[in-house]
């Protein structure tokens, strides 16, 4: 470039001001493709590959074993409880809090986020301290004759500790952010509360409420810390999918471990597209801040 | 409808006692219930006993690991997070919408897919473990293993924290900051890394926070040798299968007391940049 800096086009001279070199640039967008390459898409690839390597036949051999069909249930009916009951709390947290002003709210929406930065493997030794053969409730489940730890009750409550904040953390900003205008319109028309609900606030918040089921259950059907504490992994009776992985992995299995890690890293897939297109086509819809 | 009392505010929003009484219900069942046995049995421990178990060299160097991996990580994390967070929301590129819907994937992959993946990757007979093992570094079943698998969590941490602030950033200040004669690198050391300190600081607790609890991807790729690659983590499962209830309990305490440090740090960070920059 001979040309001074004020001699030329003005519009250029603004991008560049503000902007580095295309040298820079292009580096660094292909060091981020590198850094995504080697953590994200080669583990991705992995699984893929490692799952086909013994051909299809064993690929469907190993699905249609009776102990992943009962993983496979395990995960199912674990996720069909813990996600709606964990909506239905979100939903009503996401009402108290964005709706009304009272005591030490700030505590509640501390506590609602707090399973998010506890281990898993500390929710899941906090279910055997409770319902363990040492437990507190251990004399009344002896009487009553009913088992948590070492079940499906204890793979339901560890799950559910551990997706309990994703809709009400998705609900929360969403809701304050709409105000209560729209409500308020409805009731002074004369809506029963009943009605207003369905009729106005569930429709407002519905593309928010589908994004937080959506990551609700991708968590309640990958999660292994928590419920590998309380499973105690009896073969083709407590094992989930990923409690699946990890025994036939364990077991050197590994076209067996990687078959159902693929069935797993197909739902990820699955749930990362649905959630990127709700994040492009419903963007006002959702609450901007929470992306994760 | 609600009266007016210290208690109740005056809203015309009904149903108030019902949604907080239903979750103050769940939260104490599901969350407190459970947290407060821990704490309890903990405290049946008492400190001396406490203090005994934590003396253990086993324990000690699990918590050391663990402890140093994460700091690590999480340093690691929210460098290549401000660098990933940065080319997407400043340059225009194909695949850039692609590349940001990816940043998500370590929230959505099961922690035990990544786990085994990354260890079949990184194993000496893997794409990337075989070229690193003829350059002598040694991956999986080592501290570098848990290392990555501690950046695969932490990064999208990083990254989410980071960039809504960059896209917030105004272009206008740069361009002053230009005009009156700063280089690129000089608007880029004093103009825009100085707003992103605090979200780089509550990335980086996000993601050691993560660091110190996660199991899933680390212990296929650990090895679990014990005062080589055992993690804290991998401490309480395996006390607790040996029986030892005690043990396990102590190691969860101090994860939970540092989860729980992480927590309050961010919430500080956050308040104190809300009052910098004067907002609420």
């Amino acid at each position: 470039m001979t040309k001074s800096f004020l001699q030329r086009d003005p519009i250029q001279r603004d991008r560049d001001m503000v902007r580095e070199s295309r040298l820079v640039e292009r580096t660094l967008i292909a060091l981020v493709f590198v850094i995504l390459a080697l953590f994200f898409f080669a583990p991705m690839l992995v699984v893929f590959v490692e799952a086909g390597r013994k051909g299809l036949l064993a690929y469907f051999t190993a699905i249609a074993d009776p102990e992943t069909k009962s993983a496979i249930k395990m995960t199912l009916m674990v996720a069909t409880l813990a996600v709606p009951i964990n909506a239905l709390f979100g939903l009503a947290a996401a009402w108290a809090i964005a709706r009304f002003e009272f005591p030490l709210k700030n505590l509640l929406v501390t506590l609602i986020d707090l399973p998010f930065s506890v281990s898993p493997v500390v929710v899941g030794l906090s279910f055997v301290v409770l319902f363990g053969s040492r437990g507190y409730f251990a004399p009344l489940l002896v009487q009553y004759n009913l088992q948590i730890i070492f079940a499906w009750p204890g793979l339901v409550l560890a799950t559910t500790f551990v997706t309990f904040p994703f809709v009400a953390r998705e609900l929360i900003p969403l809701m304050q952010q709409q105000g209560v205008e729209d409500e308020e319109a409805a009731l002074t028309l004369g809506a029963c509360p009943l009605k207003m609900f369905l009729t106005v606030t569930l429709p407002n918040i519905k593309w928010g409420l589908i994004y937080g089921i959506l990551l609700c259950n991708a968590r309640a059907m990958g999660e292994f810390g928590a419920v590998a504490v309380v499973s105690g992994r009896i073969r083709g009776m407590t094992t989930t999918l990923p409690l699946q992985v990890e025994v036939l992995y364990g077991g050197f299995d590994l076209s067996g471990a990687f078959a159902i890690a693929s069935i797993l890293a197909g739902l990820a897939l699955v749930t990362l597209i649905i959630k990127t297109v709700l994040e492009w086509r419903h963007a006002a819809d959702l609450a901007a801040s929470q992306r994760h | 409808m609600p009266g007016k009392s210290w208690f109740y505010p005056a809203s015309p929003m009904p149903g108030f006692r019902l949604a907080l009484g239903a979750s103050l219900l769940w939260v104490g069942l599901i969350v407190l219930l459970p947290l407060a046995g821990l704490a309890l049995r903990a405290s049946q421990i008492g400190l001396e006993g406490a203090i005994q178990i934590l003396m253990q060299p086993r324990l000690l160097a699990a918590l050391r690991l663990s402890f140093g991996l994460s700091f690590a990580a999480g340093i690691l994390s929210i460098l290549l997070g401000g660098l990933i967070a940065w080319v997407l929301t400043r340059y225009h590129f194909t695949g850039r919408r692609l590349l940001d819907a990816a940043i998500d994937l370590p929230f959505a992959l099961p922690t035990a897919v990544a786990g085994i993946a990354l260890t079949t990757l990184y194993a000496p007979t893997g794409w990337l473990g075989r070229p690193l093992n003829e350059l002598g570094i040694k991956v999986a079943f080592t501290p570098l293993g848990i290392f990555i698998a501690l950046v695969f969590i932490g990064l999208p941490f990083a990254v989410r924290t980071l960039q809504p602030i960059l896209e917030q950033t105004e272009v206008e200040v740069e361009e002053a900051s230009a005009s009156l004669g700063a280089k690129r690198w000089q608007t880029i050391l004093y103009i825009i890394l100085p707003p992103l300190l605090p979200a780089a600081l509550a990335g980086f607790a996000l993601a050691f926070a993560r660091a110190i609890g996660e199991y899933g991807s680390v212990i296929f790729i650990a090895g679990n040798i014990p005062f080589y690659t055992e993690i804290a983590p991998i401490l309480v499962v395996t006390r607790l299968e040996e029986f030892d209830e005690r043990g396990a309990i102590v190691v969860a305490i101090i994860m939970l007391l540092a989860s729980f440090l992480c927590l309050l740090a961010i919430n500080l960070v956050q308040a104190w940049t809300r009052r910098r920059l004067g907002h609420d």
